[in-house]
């Protein structure tokens, strides 16, 4: 009976989401302040009572109510209490809710917090942050809801779902469910749709300011940019931890010894990683130029369409299969929804843009207004190369009906170019000056870490010339990174010299002074080691596939893989578990047992390979064990030496850190509020150009 | 009940581990043509026929380990490579080919790319001469006054952000 509460309390959060959306857009438009502050209190209910349905589906997946459908299809016996919470993204019905649930968080955290702030813009802040939510409520309510239950219609072969009794039917309650898909039982899987989903529901924040912002004409102060600064800040490390959470999770558990295949799912959540980047990027050209303003609004545009559409492909499965689009309504749902978010936005956009001048002038080429013109064009054509690539099969398949693959040779070859002249970007363009750069001061700048990258690529060159592709991609690694280096080294030299600080006093009270700063710059020392990992992959990666019997063993590179036995044991969760006993070995020594194994899952009947795997900051042995046979005498293993993988999860956990520290306030920056731009600009008109 | 319950579990082991072990069904001795390495070199750029998305080279399914074992027959033909790539794309169609084909529609998922790109440099191009015309342009109006302190403060400013 529970159960129908939740449903109920879902049924009032979607009428009262329909409702502020219409009331608050009607009172801003007339003016009435009364109907916008009841649109404002219905959005404070709408959190409470979809945590109530959330409450509600994590108690029935808790104690396995599975008379409900969902709970049937994710949830069993045999699985961990924690397994069965995390259960409710595991599956459609309840990852919808979750999308939803959080959603509608973050436009009451921004309602009590922001208010009294932006008090113009909330009346359209309101309505686009809660058409979202009613959209996605409503997709939860009518198409794809959890609380549907099992009936069984007499003489039917198959059990239906629905919410209400069908006629001729009789409930039916099964005694056990079919439980999580075992593929997403992984910390990773458990972690990725939270942190993804946090990601692409949190740029809704930025994206409904800027709306309101090009409604209400208050684009030109730029007041949004700076009211969701950290709010998009917050979003975009959600989802790119959720990118590092799925590569690991890939990593560990798809058994195919990489970390990112170039998949239309991951590619989905790239996409609005890249358009994100950017556009953080961009909005510090406004705040501190007055510049890029449209850059801005076409940039959130793109960035919330494509979390829309990231969902929409992850969701409906249409990437893989034409066929998926039309086999629930979810599909055509989407479709709707994003093309309506989309087009509107763009239209609204094309109506305020001549609003959205620039209120500077480029004074040389050579600037840092020129290297984000640029950086921002380069995300913009990854972006596109990657959208392409992914969206093909669909567009051949519909105009030829030649069904093709696009896979990772593409993709790397589109877009591993720009990523070079990006990540090089990233390093010398912290050093332009705003306005203009003098050519010999930026010679200057930069000669000392140019010539260090040169020599140590050299030497690195040496050691690995047989592997002459890779030497430009470490040569681009070592000078990103040392000219970002050079940035901390002559902050804190400079730091020691005037004020007499030791060198690591001064590197703490360096980033301590300036957070947006240092924290953008280890951010950046984050990439340049991801990008390390990529050309590791890229280049060194190794593997060998064959089988060998008790005592024989596998050799790849300078190391050997002695296999011992296998052996057969029960797990938990209901698998059964095949280990291989192996023994690694390095120049005849033996340094590691590695116990590769495949586990069963009985019950869904599907196999998991683990990989038993030797992990050194140089690179990781990853040994899969691909089968065996009968006796248990032989088997056949597939090993892959990956070099400096570790470092993509390096640099995860760096990007996090100078995340977190460039979202933190600066207490020395909270007076000052930093802009060239004169003030008198903000308060008088803008005079005309020309 | 313990032993009976333990005892058939252990039945269910032995049948589980021999579902799998038919994934060795050439178990070879490791020294000749074709090896697994082969047989993987041309699988990696093929893409599993049935399942979304998996190279063949991985894919755990039967029916892909029937291709990786046909793969190995063919090379034992001496067949080369590209005999065998051809093969798979006359018998499955052009989408088991996991690099797309730079020849007719499929071409475009190359070029189009290129162009954007070339338009990309285009528009950065116009947009820097915009903002420098406009800075070279006469203005219409005189330039606001700005307060000597608010000069003093941005010039404060500048100084800090070095």
């Amino acid at each position: 009976m529970i159960e129908d509460i939740g449903l109920i309390t879902l049924t009032i959060a979607f009428t009262f989401s329909l409702y502020a959306t219409f009331v608050s857009a009607y009172g801003g438009w007339r003016g009435y302040e009364a109907w916008v502050e009841s649109a404002r209190n219905a959005v404070l209910l709408v959190f409470p009572l979809l945590t109530i349905s959330v409450v509600i589906v994590v108690y029935a997946l808790y104690t396995l109510d599975f008379s409900l459908a969902y709970v049937y299809d994710v949830s069993s016996q045999a699985m961990s209490p924690f397994l069965r919470v995390t259960a409710l993204w595991g599956g459609q019905q309840g990852s919808v809710l979750f999308w939803a649930w959080m959603m509608a968080g973050f436009v009451a955290v921004v309602l009590v917090r922001k208010w009294e702030r932006d008090r113009e813009m909330m009346p359209y802040f309101i309505a686009t942050a809660m058409l979202t939510t009613t959209f996605f409520v409503g997709v939860v309510l009518f198409i794809t809801n959890p609380f549907m239950r099992l009936w069984h219609i007499e003489g039917a072969d198959e059990l239906t779902k629905a919410l209400f009794q069908p006629a001729n039917s009789m409930p039916y309650f099964p005694e056990d469910g079919g439980g999580l898909n075992p593929l997403l039982r992984h910390f990773g899987m458990i972690g990725h749709p939270p942190t993804t989903y946090l990601g692409f529901t949190g740029f809704v924040i930025p994206f409904s300011f800027a709306i309101a912002a090009l409604i209400t004409g208050h684009s030109r102060g730029d007041e949004w940019i700076r009211t969701t600064r950290r709010w998009t800040l917050v979003a975009w490390i959600f989802l790119s931890i959720g990118l590092i959470l799925g590569g690991r999770w890939a990593y560990d558990v798809l058994g195919w010894g990489g970390f990112w295949g170039w998949d239309p799912v991951e590619n989905a959540m790239l996409m609005p990683w890249l358009t994100g980047t950017a556009f953080l990027h961009s909005v510090m050209m406004t705040e501190k130029r007055g510049m890029m303003k449209k850059w801005n609004m076409i940039l959130i545009i793109l960035t919330y369409s494509l979390s829309l559409f990231g969902t929409f492909i992850t969701r409906t499965g249409v990437i893989s299969s034409v066929h998926a689009f039309s086999k629930s309504a979810l599909g055509p749902a989407f479709f709707a929804f994003i093309g309506l978010t989309f087009l509107g936005s763009v239209t609204l956009l094309y109506l305020r843009w001549d609003t959205l001048k620039s209120e500077h002038t480029l004074e040389s080429f050579i600037s840092r207004e020129s290297a984000f013109v640029l950086q921002n064009m380069l995300f913009l054509a990854i972006t596109f190369a990657v959208f392409w690539g992914t969206v093909f099969p669909l567009i051949s398949e519909l105009v030829t009906g030649t069904k093709i693959t696009v896979g990772p040779p593409y993709f790397q070859k589109a877009t591993g170019p720009l990523f070079f002249v990006l990540v090089l970007l990233m390093g010398v363009a912290p050093l332009f000056a705003w306005r203009k750069q003098a050519m010999r001061a930026l010679g200057k700048a930069i000669w000392i870490p140019f010539a260090g990258s040169l020599g140590i690529t050299a030497l690195w060159g040496y050691v690995h010339r047989m592997h002459p592709a890779s030497i430009l991609g470490l040569w681009l690694v070592t000078l990103t990174l040392s000219l970002i280096l050079a940035e901390f080294w002559k902050g804190v030299q400079a730091r020691c010299a005037a004020r007499g600080e030791n060198p690591l006093t001064a590197l703490f009270n360096l980033i301590g002074r300036n957070h947006r700063r240092y924290g953008g710059y280890i951010i950046h020392i984050g990439v340049v080691l991801i990008a390390l990992g990529f050309i590791g992959d890229a280049n060194f990666k190794m593997e060998t596939q064959g089988t060998v019997s008790s005592g024989e063993s596998l050799t790849v590179g300078d190391y050997q893989l002695r296999f011992e036995q296998l052996r057969g044991y029960h797990g938990s969760d209901g698998r059964e578990i095949v280990e291989a006993v192996t023994t690694l070995s390095q120049g005849g020594e033996a340094i590691r047992n590695l116990n590769p194994r495949r586990d069963y899952f009985v019950v869904q009947q599907q196999p998991v390979t683990i990989p038993g795997v030797y992990s050194t900051p140089g690179k990781d042995v990853y040994v899969l064990l691909v089968g065996w046979d009968d006796t248990g005498k032989s088997a056949t293993f597939r090993i892959y030496v990956n070099p400096l993988i570790n470092w993509v999860w390096i640099g995860g956990v760096m990007m996090i850190l100078g995340t977190i520290i460039a979202a933190w306030s600066n207490p020395a920056q909270r007076e000052a509020t930093y802009v060239i731009r004169p003030e008198v600009l903000t308060t008088q008109p803008v005079p005309q150009e020309g | 009940m313990q032993t009976m319950r333990r005892k058939l579990m252990s039945v269910l082991l032995i049948l589980v581990m021999s579902l799998y072990a038919v994934s060795t069904v050439s178990a070879q001795d490791g020294t000749g043509y074709p090896t697994d390495d082969d047989v993987n070199r041309i699988a990696k750029q093929l893409y599993c026929p049935v399942c979304p998305n998996t190279p063949l080279d991985v894919c755990e399914t039967k029916a892909c380990e029937d291709w990786r074992a046909q793969i190995r027959d063919q090379l034992s033909w001496g067949w080369t490579d590209q005999q065998v790539i051809d093969y798979f794309v006359a018998q499955y169609g052009e989408r088991v080919l996991a690099e797309p084909q730079r020849k007719g529609f499929t071409s475009l998922v190359w070029f189009l790319p290129l162009i954007a790109i070339l338009v990309g440099a285009g528009i950065v191009y116009e947009i820097l001469k915009g903002w420098r015309a406009q800075r070279l342009a006469p203005r219409a109006t005189a330039p606001p006054q700005i307060a000597p302190e608010v000069l003093e403060k941005i010039e404060r400013e500048l100084r800090e952000m070095d």
